[in-house]
């Protein structure tokens, strides 16, 4: 009884006990409780709008829609660059564990080459973390059956679908069209980054170069709703991507294959130009270069070969390539000739097979003494100078002209300066004149020096390009435009330019032009090789620029020279004579002289003339 | 002598009464039912959202809801003496599931909590949060309030044995919601404010050594990243970072149910289970957090009263303790979805999908409503005899 009694006595202390701490602890549980409710009212009402940014960069991602780049295409509408869906092998190197296996078990099933791997192995290095690096492109038919069928055994590979530029013509356009290539640190300006999201390749060189701003249009981009992964679940808007503009080109993909053709595996060049408004029918640099090996990265291996080459694939003989214009000049400095009142078309001058200067018993030689042991003839006329190429006659005529009004008169005809073609690169060629040789060489003129200008050697150099605009020159009596690969941007043309006139009566013109006809017709004529089966009338001239310089009494042996020693041939002709519509240059690298030029010449014209008559 | 004493009330009831209506009959408090069912079915709404429109997840859910349910009808029943009664035993089974768990458990994500018996797979842990208030509220029930030093030691000695048993498995935020629980008929039993204080102190100087000894690095990088979740976005620092997002774009009402693209879209991780709240806060907005709130404080406020006027210590010990137990686990889940408290696997009381937490908490539940139809008893006869 006594302990039930104390356990009364307890109840009651316990039970106000126990009271006493539900009232403390209910107390806390409204303060923690109001606590965390204000917790979340600070979440969701305070800073809401910071949350709702947060939530909203969550699921909106961009996705950029990379455009298709303009096709470019030749004058009768062939498609020289064009946009190819292509399939490409990439590895997320994250989810693979053993690389150099993979890349075994790859090779096993797929042709993999040396050069992919190296291209494979420089860009793992330069990837950004947790992106796709590109192992083979151009998947064929076969190549992606098989790897799906082994897709298991290979984690981490992914088949690619995308547009791949591609030159259906390969090399053939190579050095005209030129190539893109994957954006690399260097190709775009800060400020143009931009305009580059979402592109991948940009145009390196040549046309793609050149016309890269119309070419490469513009990404589009959509908004699309991700899950935590990265998933698209749908698009939420979208600006289409503005695809690249179109170009025309006045270029003929047969001409250049005719070209390509008649040049074979010699070093060279050949320009056809329209004479009417400078479009750029036909350039073609020997030797070439496959333009589609750049596209997706051209192996180190394959670079340096052609880099390191000594024929220079990589250099577009037809604008980079500095040559001595050699004999092709003549015409012009006929002209110029006859206009400073100088000469006139009977002028005679003795031709004993060389030339000398008052007081230096130097002789300059004129090419025919080699060939004849005497000149041409005892005395020659401006128009049989041209024909037959008389070297006495033009040290004769650049002796009485001078240095420096002769360096005005040939930069006239568009010599020694750009042309300005729509081609990246383009080399300047050299005029030179007392002027530049006290300034670039720190040296005053010499007279000799003025002879071997008169017949287009010493320091003087010219593009293949630049010659054909001076020979267009000729051709129109007058006037040249500026040499033009692209006809029209879009159904847009381009406007001709001109690039330069010379201004003489139709008499000089006439003289001059009937010397470069004889060069076929007259029997002694340099070119009258290609007399035969002519069908139309052609105004020509030979060239033929030393690459060594022979030696006061030498003689100039081809069998003694290497390969590489040998002059090179030049070739320059427009035609019909009477209505000029084109304008050919043949350049023959160590070719041994013109008249290596004029057959490929000849080819050219002929089927110029039987597609277009 | 209280068995005898509690008979006579009860028939006494009867007498008064009259008819006594089914929910008193079933031992059914309908004050803490009421808002049980409107989170349950509150719950149930916001899970087929969380869960990305899964019917099969919803009758999952239903189905662990209906178990629950029964579990919590059973457990009404029992008078209260019956749990005193077998408080001790249904502890040191509990304890020896535990010791079997750490020896033979099966092993999920690396922690090894589960006791597979044939067909049944269970969590002793989770038996545990019931075992522990109930064998406490038992051993300090036996004798007068407060308790001595040996006692209040022993108590202890209850409490921590399990506790460490459970932080081994590791499962960090069972054994903290199992110790609380323990702990919590400590403090209703009387414990000292002095030792109170003295524990909280201790607590603080235990920060260092705890740090460095007993957790792990997994629970450190939490703690780490609750400070500062943007120190490690993509990692640890992920789920706090899309939960508060999803909480704080729900702005004042939400995006709307079923819309919130947080949670659908699957940028809040555990979506279904732990997070679920957040599901609901970006869905329903602040105003659906507020009403989810006010259900809890009902609950709470219920369970308080029936503590209040429990008729025994023992009833008033143990069901404080499953108050502030249930208080505890519901704390530590919105702190931790809310970026205030670092992440521990902790579910969202009767929201969260899941079975066994959910069969923890109804059970206590039953338990209260047993508490609570005893304590009606004991008003009436209060109102007749004095």
């Amino acid at each position: 009884m006594a302990r039930q009694l104390s356990e009364m006595r307890n109840w009651q202390q316990e039970t106000s006990l126990t009271h006493n701490r539900v009232m403390v602890i209910g107390t806390l549980m409204l303060i923690v409780l109001i606590a965390l409710l204000y917790r979340y009212f600070s979440l969701q009402v305070i800073h809401h709008e910071k949350y709702r940014v947060q939530s909203e960069s969550n699921r909106i991602g961009f996705r950029l829609i990379t455009p298709t780049r303009g096709v470019i295409e030749d004058r009768l509408g062939n498609l020289v660059a064009v946009n190819e869906p292509s399939f490409t092998l990439t590895v997320s190197p994250e989810g693979i564990e053993d690389l150099d296996r993979t890349l075994e078990t790859v090779g096993q099933i797929i042709d993999l080459s040396g050069s992919e791997l190296e291209v494979f192995r420089t860009a793992l290095k330069r990837r950004r973390p947790l992106s796709d690096v590109p192992l083979k492109y151009r998947l064929d038919d076969k190549e992606r059956a098989v790897l799906a069928v082994n897709k298991h055994r290979l984690p981490g590979l992914k088949i690619k679908s995308a547009l791949s530029r591609y030159y259906p013509y390969g090399d053939l356009l190579g050095h005209v069209v030129g190539y893109v290539g994957r954006i690399g640190v260097d190709d775009i300006a800060p400020d143009d980054e931009g305009d580059y999201r979402g592109l991948t390749h940009i145009g390196k060189i040549g046309l793609e170069a050149q016309y890269e701003s119309v070419l490469k249009g513009r990404a589009g981009r959509s908004r699309v709703e991700t899950d935590a992964r990265g998933a698209e679940l749908g698009v939420i808007d979208r600006e289409l991507a503005l695809p690249g503009e179109r170009l025309e080109l006045h270029l003929d993909v047969g001409l250049q294959a005719v070209a390509a053709k008649a040049l074979g595996d010699r070093r060279g060049a050949v320009v056809a130009l329209d004479a009417t408004n400078g479009g750029v029918l036909a350039a073609l640099s020997n030797p070439r270069y496959e333009p589609n090996k750049f596209v997706n990265g051209i192996s180190n291996t394959d670079y340096s070969l052609l880099r390191d080459s000594r024929d220079a694939p990589l250099i577009n003989r037809v604008i980079q390539g500095q040559y001595p214009p050699a004999s092709t000049i003549k015409p012009m400095l006929g002209l110029a000739g006859l206009n400073l009142g100088l000469i006139d078309a009977n002028t005679e001058v003795k031709d004993p097979g060389f030339y000398t200067l008052a007081g230096d018993d130097r002789r300059y030689r004129d090419w025919i003494l080699r060939v004849r042991g005497t000149g041409h003839a005892p005395t020659m006329k401006l128009q049989e100078s041209i024909a037959q190429s008389c070297d006495v006659y033009f040290y004769d005529l650049a002796n009485r002209m001078g240095i420096d009004p002769m360096a005005e008169a040939l930069k006239s005809f568009g010599l020694g300066a750009k042309t300005g073609i729509d081609l990246p690169s383009e080399k300047a060629g050299l005029i030179p004149s007392s002027d530049w040789k006290r300034e670039a060489l720190g040296e005053s003129w010499y007279g000799g020096e003025t002879l071997i200008v008169g017949i287009g050697q010493g320091y003087s150099l010219s593009t293949p390009m630049q010659l054909a605009a001076a020979t267009t020159v000729v051709a129109n009596r007058g006037v040249a435009y500026r040499p033009r690969v692209v006809r029209a941007v879009n159904n847009e043309p381009i406007a001709p330019e001109i690039l330069t006139e010379v201004d003489a009566p139709d008499g000089h013109w006439q003289t001059v032009i009937d010397g470069m006809v004889d060069t076929v017709d007259h029997v002694r004529g340099t070119a009258h090789g290609m007399k035969r089966g002519l069908s139309y009338s052609v105004a020509s001239k030979t060239g033929t620029s030393q690459v060594v310089e022979i030696a006061q009494d030498a003689v100039y042996n081809e069998e003694e020279l290497s390969e590489y020693q040998r002059n090179h041939g030049w070739f320059t002709a427009f035609a019909p004579v009477e209505n000029p519509k084109i304008v050919v240059v043949v350049l023959v690298e160590n070719g041994g002289g013109g008249s290596a030029a004029f057959p490929v010449a000849r080819q050219v014209m002929d089927y110029w003339f039987a597609q277009n008559e | 002598m209280s068995n005898d004493f509690q008979r006579v009330a009860q028939g006494s009831d009867r007498d008064f009464k009259g008819r006594p209506s089914l929910l008193r009959l079933l031992h059914i408090d309908p004050w803490l039912l009421l808002p049980l069912l409107v989170l349950c079915a509150a719950g149930l709404v916001v899970l087929y959202s969380a869960s990305g429109e899964s019917d099969a997840m919803l009758s999952a859910q239903i189905r662990n809801l209906l178990i629950a349910g029964a579990v919590l009808l059973v457990s009404a029943q029992f008078r209260v003496e019956f749990y005193r009664g077998v408080a001790p035993y249904i502890f040191l089974v509990t304890i020896a599931l535990l010791i079997a768990v750490a020896f033979f458990g099966v092993g999920v994500k690396g922690a090894q909590r589960w006791l597979s018996l044939g067909v049944i797979r269970f969590q002793p842990s989770e038996i545990m949060k019931v075992a522990m208030p109930l064998a406490l509220a038992w051993w300090l029930a036996k004798r007068p309030l407060p308790p001595s030093a040996k006692h209040l030691l022993i108590a202890f000695a209850m409490v921590f044995i399990p506790g460490l048993l459970i932080l081994q498995q590791p499962d960090l935020g069972t054994s903290l919601l199992v110790m609380a629980s323990g702990v919590a008929v400590i403090y209703m039993a009387g414990l000292p404010w002095r030792f109170i204080l003295a524990g909280a102190v201790a607590g603080i100087a235990a920060i260092v050594p705890v740090w460095q000894f007993v957790l792990q690095d997994y629970q450190k990088q939490r703690i780490l990243t609750l400070f500062d979740p943007e120190s490690d976005r993509l990692g640890a620092g992920w789920n706090i970072i899309q939960s508060k997002t999803a909480i704080g774009s729900g702005g004042w009402s939400g995006l709307g149910w079923t819309e919130g693209s947080q949670a659908q879209l699957k940028f809040l991780p555990e979506g279904h289970t732990d997070f679920i709240i957040a599901v609901l806060a970006e869905e329903f907005g602040f105003l659906g957090v507020l009403g989810l709130f006010l259900l809890y404080a009902a609950i709470l406020l219920r369970g308080l009263r029936i503590t209040w006027t429990a008729r025994s210590t023992f009833g008033r010990l143990l069901a404080g303790a499953l108050v502030i137990t249930f208080f505890f686990g519901l704390v530590v889940n919105l702190g931790m979805v809310s970026g205030v408290l670092p992440v521990v696997g902790v579910p969202l009381p009767l929201v969260s999908y899941g079975g066994t937490a959910m069969l923890s908490v109804m059970s206590s539940f039953g338990i209260l409503m047993a508490i609570a139809s005893e304590r009606s008893v004991t008003r009436t006869d209060q109102k007749e005899y004095l």
